[in-house]
């Protein structure tokens, strides 16, 4: 589903923020990206979807190449970005049917499938509500609504649970399981929190400084019964969470 | 161009909204009108001077439309809708054809305004004017877009409103260049808004086929297309 050859952006005047990272996911994976702040996870997420150009390697995403053909990778991906993408002004029914739309679904079927994510994230209700006049987590919901609208067989999920309560990130946790179980959706995500990662993942990319510094499975990562956080300070010296460089 | 439909639809919906917008988008001319305008036709005619004063409702309103793509970024609006299979040309020309529709109602506003003060001018000539002034319209929007997505976004706002002045003077809105002391003439043929103004002053006073025209015609439908080649470069390369 995504298979990278040494991927590398360095951004102008600036450190190699991914360092040729080569990597690949199977189709109805859950990978996770876990590091300290800086170490070039949003970087090669947006690098992934079609956002940001590779300073150089390759990647093929979704079937198609991401350089050669990045409409088609558009077309089967959805990304919730770190930040988030809602409209403050716009009332939220009207801006998911929009988003559909540009799907290629119909006007009707938009509306009905804005309806239908609404539901599926526990927004029903606040179709007429604009973005500006949402609660933080609500909010970040409806950046999830709008990645699954022409529901993607590849979910790029940037830190999607922070800023969400615990029930609602219980809730999400549950809803990636299922498009993982019910569709065989892919998922890539990023996260801080060794407890998601642990929860969620089936495999884990440790990144530090631009490069994968471990990988495995949750479980085999705390082999000897130390925590992720103390693998992390075993392979780069510094605890997770620290400021890369600091 | 289903892309560019269904975003033009959704950018209009949302500027429709802010109908106060619109209107004071077209309230600078509009002073103009009233508190300079009868001074003017004490020297000229109010033909002269409307044509100008649309010209400076371009270059404003138009000019600064890239102001509402620097909230689109900063909200992160933008970049949910580049990872969407709409065309880069789609995401540019669906709000520049949104700014088009709110240029014609404060140009028809403006119009209205200078018929209620005097002016006359046939009305293939204001339909014509109108056509001319969207194109216009087109390319200096989606400049504007080029230019909000690359320069510093806190600079936006006070140099394009600056940038304006010198515009609008140089296209002759208030005086016609024609009047100006030599260098001023010879300057202000640099700028593309001087032969569209004239253009459109010749469409006013009912005059349809004559060299001014074309030549602002042309002049307004090569600027749109390089305004529009412009901003769909930077709309598929520029990130938030
Ligand atoms: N637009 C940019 N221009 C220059 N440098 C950048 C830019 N964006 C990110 N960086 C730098 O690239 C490095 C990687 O940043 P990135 O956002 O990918 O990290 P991250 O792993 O997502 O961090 P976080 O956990 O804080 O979200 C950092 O050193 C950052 O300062
Ligand atoms: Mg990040």
């Amino acid at each position: 589903m995504i298979n990278t050859t040494g991927l590398t952006k360095t951004y102008e005047g600036g450190p190699e923020a991914v360092a040729n990272l080569t990597m690949s996911v199977a189709p109805g994976e859950i990978v996770g990206f876990l590091g300290p702040n800086g170490a070039g996870k949003t970087t090669a997420m947006r690098m992934l979807t079609t956002l940001l150009k590779p300073t150089s390697g390759s990647a093929v995403v979704a079937g198609h190449d991401l350089l050669g053909d990045p409409r088609e990778v558009r077309r089967r991906i959805g990304y919730v970005s770190q930040s988030g993408g809602v409209d403050p002004a716009v009332p939220l029914g009207e801006e998911l049917e929009v988003q559909a739309m540009l799907y290629g679904l119909s006007r009707a079927r938009a509306s009905a499938r804005a309806a239908e994510v609404l539901a599926l994230l526990d927004l029903t209700g606040l179709e007429t509500r604009p973005g500006g006049a949402l609660s933080g987590g609500q909010r970040r919901r409806v950046d999830i609504a709008f990645a699954l609208t022409h529901r993607p067989v590849l979910l790029f999920l940037d830190e999607p649970t922070t800023g969400l309560d615990p029930r609602s990130r219980a809730a999400l946790w549950d809803h990636v399981r299922r498009l993982r179980a019910e569709q065989g959706v892919t998922v890539f995500l990023t996260t801080h929190y060794l407890d998601e990662a642990d929860a969620l993942c089936d495999r884990l990319l440790i990144m530090d400084r631009g490069r994968i510094v471990a990988e495995g499975a949750p479980a085999a990562l705390k082999t000897g019964g130390r925590t992720l956080d103390e693998v992390f300070l075993d392979l780069t010296g510094r605890p997770l969470g620290q400021e890369a460089g600091a | 161009m289903r892309d560019t439909w269904i975003l033009f639809r959704h950018s209009l919906r949302v500027s429709m909204r802010q109908k106060a917008g619109v209107v004071f988008g077209a309230v600078q001319p509009l002073l103009f009108l009233v508190l300079f305008g009868p001074l003017f036709a004490t020297i000229g005619t109010w033909e002269t001077l409307v044509p100008g004063l649309i010209v400076q409702l371009g270059l404003m309103s138009m000019g600064l439309a890239g102001f509402g793509v620097v909230f689109e970024k900063r909200s992160g609006v933008l970049e949910r809708l580049r990872v969407t299979p709409a065309s880069r040309l789609a995401l540019l020309l669906g709000r520049v054809l949104s700014n088009a529709v709110t240029l014609v109602l404060q140009t028809l506003l403006l119009v209205a305004a200078g018929y209620a003060f005097g002016m006359r001018a046939p009305l293939a000539g204001l339909a014509a004017g109108l056509v001319l002034v969207v194109v216009l319209g087109t390319g200096l929007a989606a400049l504007s877009y080029a230019i909000a997505l690359t320069m510093n976004e806190h600079l936006f706002a006070p140099v394009m409103s600056t940038a304006v002045v010198p515009l609008v003077l140089l296209s002759g809105s208030f005086l016609p260049m024609s009047m100006a002391p030599g260098w001023l003439d010879a300057l202000s043929h640099a700028s593309p808004f001087r032969y569209v103004l004239e253009a459109l002053r010749e469409l006013f006073a009912g005059r349809y086929a004559s060299a001014t025209v074309l030549t602002g015609v042309a002049v307004a439908v090569a600027f749109a297309a390089i305004g529009l080649l412009v901003g769909t470069r930077v709309f598929g390369e520029r990130t938030a």
